[in-house]
């Protein structure tokens, strides 16, 4: 039953995911090479328009991969088995929030899990950009290393990199921003 | 009634929220706090920081919080709903249009542009993290090994979340964190 693997998938992804949205990516990616219900750059175009939609980014993951998989019914089932954990356990720390704000175990449990969490995210975010900058076909027919990588899409992450890191202005617009700009310039440019 | 004002409120916010994490703290202050009244800033901020450190969005632990406060369980349960329904709507939408025209030329370009933008707000993210996540020697020592590994071998994220936890407490508790 495809609905009960999906939302045990999602109900394992919110009970690890932690510290938000993107944590729950290298769950997302893991998932893809399990399941083949979706592929790596699907995966990237799903990050995109979660991005640039209203709703937490962690919640429009879900449905989105719920919808790729089993149209309507897969989108409401996903986002309950995401949200499915955070209920229980958030019910459960309510009525002790003070405890548990105070608690060294509880810190010292989160001092391990923030460099997983972060490393995961990073580890799943490299692997979504192997697909985008190199050109895996090219190493087939002998190694050449300029055409290795894509280079309209290297020109393109380093000019958006200097735009979100460096410039003033720019820094502080909405992540939708450079994701309609970006669009703008696949089209025009061709990619 | 309660819980239908609740859940009203909440994909009220769920509507307005871009992005989710910290793009919801203003929009959460003014209709929480200041049109609603079910919750002060330092409360907000409270169930904002263990909404953290607990797994799941961010979103919806701090909407749980909010329903249970106001309305006790079933309260909870309405609230995040509540959150996710707007998610549920507008994406269903979207995939289902996206997915008629993923074969245009035009969608193509800009997809595979778009990815690239992608790439580039997943590093700022892990930077914005990193200050937070990364403060000693040992904390890189595990950022390090979980990377390594994940990138290179077939692991379950679940694998290291658990050992991890686990590692936070050893190394707390012999000492060895803070060098």
């Amino acid at each position: 039953m495809i609905l009960i693997r999906l939302f045990w998938e999602f109900f394992k992804t919110g009970l690890f995911a932690v510290g938000g949205g993107m944590a729950t990516l290298p769950f997302l990616y893991d998932m893809s090479a399990r399941t083949g219900w979706f592929t790596e750059a699907k995966l990237a175009d799903m990050i995109a328009v979660s991005e640039s939609t209203p709703g937490p980014i962690g919640i429009n993951m879900a449905t989105y991969v719920g919808f790729e998989t089993a149209g309507v019914p897969g989108a409401v089932i996903a986002t309950l088995g995401l949200v499915c954990p955070s209920i229980i356990i958030i019910l459960m720390i309510a009525r002790v929030l003070k405890q548990f704000r105070d608690s060294k175990t509880v810190d010292a449990v989160f001092y391990g899990l923030r460099p997983c969490s972060i490393a995961l995210i990073a580890a799943a975010g490299l692997l979504v950009a192997r697909i985008t900058f190199l050109n895996m076909d090219a190493l087939a027919g002998g190694f050449v290393l300029l055409n290795l990588f894509r280079w309209k899409e290297v020109l393109l992450a380093a000019v958006l990199l200097v735009m979100t890191r460096a410039v003033r202005p720019l820094k502080k617009l909405h992540p939708i921003v450079f994701i309609a700009l970006s669009a703008l310039v696949g089209i025009l440019a061709g990619f | 009634m309660k819980l239908l004002t609740l859940f009203l409120s909440f994909a009220k916010v769920g509507v307005m929220t871009f992005g989710g994490g910290y793009a919801m703290i203003p929009i959460l202050e003014r209709e929480i706090v200041e049109r609603q009244g079910w919750a002060s800033s330092e409360e907000l901020m409270d169930y904002y920081a263990v909404g953290q450190c607990t797994p799941g969005v961010i979103a919806v632990n701090t909407a749980t919080f909010i329903g249970y406060k106001v309305a006790g369980y079933p309260g909870g349960v309405v609230a995040t709903l509540g959150v996710v329904f707007p998610s549920v709507v507008i994406i269903s939408i979207i995939a289902g249009i996206l997915t008629n025209f993923a074969e245009l030329p035009a969608v193509k370009s800009a997809f595979t542009a778009i990815r690239v933008c992608v790439c580039v707000l997943i590093f700022n993210a892990v930077l914005k993290l990193w200050k937070g996540a990364v403060k000693d020697k040992a904390g890189l020592v595990l950022f390090l090994i979980v990377f390594v590994l994940s990138l290179f071998f077939d692991i379950s994220p679940v694998v290291f979340v658990v050992l991890c936890a686990v590692s936070g407490l050893v190394l707390t508790k012999t000492g060895v964190r803070g060098k």
